[in-house]
């Protein structure tokens, strides 16, 4: 499907240059920006992780998930049910449970969508997704329409996590685990079959590998970090709700992935803060002249993403490359 | 059930049905030919539906509504194959997903800054303001008949469009071999910005047909528009036929899953999907 696009797989000079000023400046941020910043800048992170996952499915194996966020709200879910009305629970076994569960989903999910390509992998994601998110929607018992709340942090006793800055740090380290086990899988074996796989799944095919297995196990493992950002989430804002797992959250995923430049996870990371940045920029537009201008905020959007695929199809580590002065990676 | 409850249930599922067949007759052509995945396709519905509400206001005729409103549709869809759609035939189904994703943003506030974010009711016309009785205290609106006799109605005319005229056999061509038809001297864009056009009339006269019963509100476009591609994957891109067949399957297994089920009715659809999956990864009539 996808082959045309450079896919900066060998991160050139001025992106690592880009990631480890990031770095720098995401462990300096609590420091120096506010409490709700710090808050914000969490957030971010949290989505760069999912979205990094889902740039596992969608830039290394060429399969565009439109249904990725239901393990991603799933996780979540999973927290809220592992943890009591009256005290917190602890951190150890809870993320384990709620990453492995949405793993699981993506796995049972995964048999049969994987199974399908092109237009119809794109359909059926979003209809499984659909699928979870009305089960949760409908039933009264897991939460319906309006969610559960998550009264307590988990419990990690070496570490507390109810304290902003011990879990926005807790989250960059999980966030920079990610990036470099996820850095790791491109460059080992299966990383390399899968990214065949996007190339000519034909030719894989006929050189004997079962690509089956291989996309199950990508999209298991897309969901599984899928979930781990999910459990983040529910943990940092208290709160799950089915739109968690709703369409517009897959679509900005993908969004998010194709923002900061496909395929290398790097990409995926800036994306994630790129986009997340813009809808509140958007979000917090003044009233001018009696249109109010944040509340058609989808107006913005919606035009700065048509306007993203018709001029930067390759993405903000594109355009770094370009002006970076760095040669064809 | 008795047998009055029974037939109330079944035609309400035809109904529904043919709603979908319409929107899904659109959204499998313009997949099938064009090869665009359309996620906008429920917006149309749902900028129809509005339309509908605005005309029926403006004009107090449900019939010129449609009449206007499939006018207006086809004219604002051929504007946009010629702006937008004709320059992602050739580009990624991941270009093409995001764009319409956009699209669904930018038609979202479209409706909202023109019609507000508020649910309106439109009227029934009088004159299909009565119901036909079936016990003493069963009976079935007309209009709901009307509904499906006017989808029955377009269904049969695009059918002998597609099979009968010359026009359908270009469209057919079309999507068979698009070099070979285009090296026959076939003007292989002004078929597919006439799909198109069409997909996106056939997804409005829907949503007006449909708004006197469902009424109209913001995000219809979107519950619509899944239902549509669960439709399209159990019929098979591309094909009509089982994009009917599929969309009244689809219209039997939810009413009745509601009457019969209603804890997992909203389920029931994508298990039926999972199921046909399993069997034909293509779909049911896949060509």
């Amino acid at each position: 499907m996808s082959t045309a696009r450079a896919h900066l797989e060998v991160l050139p000079r001025s992106i690592q240059l880009v990631l480890w000023l990031g770095l720098l400046a995401l462990l300096a941020f609590p420091w120096i920006g506010s409490d709700f910043h710090a808050q914000m800048v969490s957030r971010m992170m949290i989505l760069a992780i999912f979205a990094m996952s889902l740039d596992l499915l969608q830039g290394v194996t060429g399969l565009v998930s439109l249904g990725h966020a239901a393990y991603f709200g799933l996780a979540g879910y999973l927290l809220a049910f592992m943890t009591p009305p009256g005290e917190p629970v602890s951190l150890w076994w809870t993320l384990p449970v709620a990453v492995l569960g949405a793993g699981l989903a993506a796995a049972v999910i995964g048999f049969f969508v994987v199974r399908t390509q092109g237009i119809y992998f794109i359909m059926v994601t979003m209809a499984f997704a659909q699928m979870v998110f009305y089960l949760f929607f409908d039933n009264k018992v897991l939460g319906g329409s309006d969610g559960i709340y998550i009264n307590f942090k988990p419990d990690a006793v070496l570490f507390d996590l109810e304290n902003k800055q011990v879990f926005y740090y807790f989250t960059l380290a999980c966030l920079v685990g990610v990036y470099l086990f996820l850095r790791r899988l491109l460059w080992s074996p299966l990383g390399r079959t899968l990214n065949g796989i996007r190339i000519n799944e034909h030719r894989m095919r006929a050189m004997g590998y079962s690509t089956f297995g291989y996309k199950l196990t990508a999209f298991t493992v897309a969901g599984a970090l899928a979930g781990l950002a999910g459990y983040l989430w529910g943990a940092q804002t208290g709160y799950v709700n089915p739109e968690l797992m709703g369409f517009h959250m897959s679509a900005h995923a993908i969004m998010m992935v194709i923002l900061g430049g496909m395929g290398n996870f790097a990409g995926a990371m800036v994306g994630a803060f790129c986009f997340e940045y813009l809808l509140h920029l958007f979000k917090d537009l003044p009233t001018v002249g009696g249109f109010q201008m944040g509340k058609h905020w989808q107006l913005w959007m919606g035009s700065f993403i048509v306007l993203v695929v018709i001029w930067a199809p390759r993405g903000v580590l594109g355009l770094i490359q370009r002006f970076g002065g760095d040669s064809d990676a | 059930m008795d047998l009055a409850n029974f037939l109330i249930q079944l035609l309400n599922s035809v109904q529904y049905g043919l709603l979908l067949f319409m929107l899904a007759a659109g959204l499998t052509l313009i997949f099938g030919i064009m090869g665009v995945v359309n996620l906008a396709h429920g917006s149309f519905y749902m900028l129809g539906a509005y339309l509908g509400y605005a005309l029926c206001a403006a004009w107090g005729s449900l019939t010129l509504a449609i009449a206007g409103g499939a006018a207006l549709s086809v004219l604002f869809g051929l504007l946009l194959e010629r702006l937008l759609f004709r320059h992602f035939y050739h580009r990624d189904h991941l270009d093409q997903v995001l764009l319409t994703f956009g699209l669904i943003y930018i038609f979202e506030e479209m409706r909202s800054i023109l019609w507000g974010d508020d649910v309106h009711g439109v009227p029934v016309p009088a004159a299909l303001e009565w119901s036909i009785p079936l016990t003493e205290n069963l009976s079935y609106p007309a209009y709901r008949l009307f509904m499906s006799g006017v989808c029955l109605l377009l269904a049969a005319g695009l059918y002998l469009l597609i099979s009968k005229t010359r026009l359908g056999m270009k469209i057919r061509a079309g999507a068979f071999n698009r070099d070979m038809t285009e090296s026959l001297g076939i003007n292989i864009q002004r078929i597919h910005a006439i799909v198109f056009a069409m997909g996106v009339g056939l997804a409005a006269v829907a949503g007006i047909v449909a708004a006197p019963v469902s009424s109209v509100y913001p995000n219809m476009g979107s519950q619509v528009l899944i239902m549509c591609f669960v439709v399209v994957v159990i019929g098979g891109i591309g094909s009509i036929r089982g994009a009917l067949i599929a969309a009244l399957l689809v219209g039997l297994v939810d009413t009745f899953g509601k009457v019969l089920l209603p804890q997992v009715a909203s389920m029931l659809v994508y298990v039926l999907m999972a199921l046909v999956l399993l069997w034909k990864p293509q779909g049911l009539f896949k060509q």
